[in-house]
């Protein structure tokens, strides 16, 4: 361990915290979208045998890389406020905790 | 064994068993990067199996979620032909038959495909942080303690899809 290492920026590892954040509330958003319409679980039904969860989950995967080479570019080599982004990731995070909650869709949709 | 029954043998009891077998060592280790524990040669050497020991456990995880998904699911989710009768082979309206059984559909199974793929996503932040850092973790203890939260996040849900697969699998095994 050397004082470089030691001081490393925190950039790159707050944008991976919050682009894991992204990808997971944007793939509760689309898992309770699909629940909601049929019209968005047509569009998200990529490949019959697996039907709408390869367009929820490809989604989120797509979103978790692109916010993170997003983010990487714009926090590399800086210090950010970790703890407030820590914290915003992990609400994301929550919310698609939330939202791939079966339960969840029947309180929201009215549903059984 | 039959060729279902291996791909499904190989998504939830090797890749799913390696995932959350693994958490607890792994979540010691991050939790022992502490710099009043350990030496400076001590934090190295403790850091460089940790960092294996991390992408090995988010690759376990993104295996057993693509298995899953790509493999295991379509057997799970095929549609009886016409005036089938014996739904055996066909898990997903074996269990949607019967309403004592269809909760494990409904609530299990659909909870199960979609909180697994949370599960990959904090693995894969959790063992980039501990990449990035190195033994110079042990001098951040913010970034440790949301490490740790993250890692966390991934067994629970990790844990969540592995219960319910193996109630499901006991319901209605996918042949």
């Amino acid at each position: 361990m050397n004082t470089a290492e030691i001081n490393k920026p925190n950039g790159p590892v707050a944008a991976a915290l919050l682009a894991g954040g992204i990808g997971s509330a944007v793939l509760g958003l689309l898992t309770f979208g699909a629940e909601a319409s049929e019209g968005i679980k047509n569009i998200l039904n990529w490949y019959n045998p697996v039907g709408p969860l390869m367009g929820k989950s490809s989604l989120g995967i797509l979103a978790f890389i692109l916010s993170w080479v997003i983010l990487n570019s714009l926090w590399k080599g800086k210090e950010t406020n970790f703890n407030r982004i820590a914290t915003i990731a992990l609400a994301l995070v929550v919310v698609g905790l939330i939202f791939t909650f079966p339960p969840v869709w029947s309180i929201l949709l009215g549903g059984e | 064994m039959s060729t279902n029954d291996l791909w499904t043998t190989t998504h939830g009891m090797v890749f799913g068993f390696i995932f959350l077998l693994g958490f607890a060592g792994a979540l010691v280790g991050v939790y022992m990067m502490k710099s009043e524990w350990l030496t400076a040669e001590g934090a190295n050497v403790n850091v460089h199996r940790l960092r294996v020991f991390l992408w090995l456990l988010a690759a376990a995880v993104w295996a057993a979620v693509f298995t899953g998904t790509y493999i295991v699911y379509p057997l799970y989710r095929a549609v009886p032909p016409e005036g089938t009768i014996d739904l055996t082979n066909f898990p997903r309206y074996l269990l949607l038959a019967n309403e004592s059984t269809a909760f494990w559909h409904k609530f299990g199974m659909e909870w199960k495909e979609h909180v697994a793929f949370i599960s990959p996503l904090a693995a894969t932040v959790v063992a980039f942080a501990v990449q990035y850092y190195g033994a110079a973790l042990t001098k951040k203890p913010e970034i440790r303690r949301w490490v740790m939260i993250f890692f966390v996040v991934a067994f629970l849900a990790a844990s969540a899809a592995g219960m319910f697969g193996a109630f499901i699998t006991k319901a209605a095994p996918v042949r």
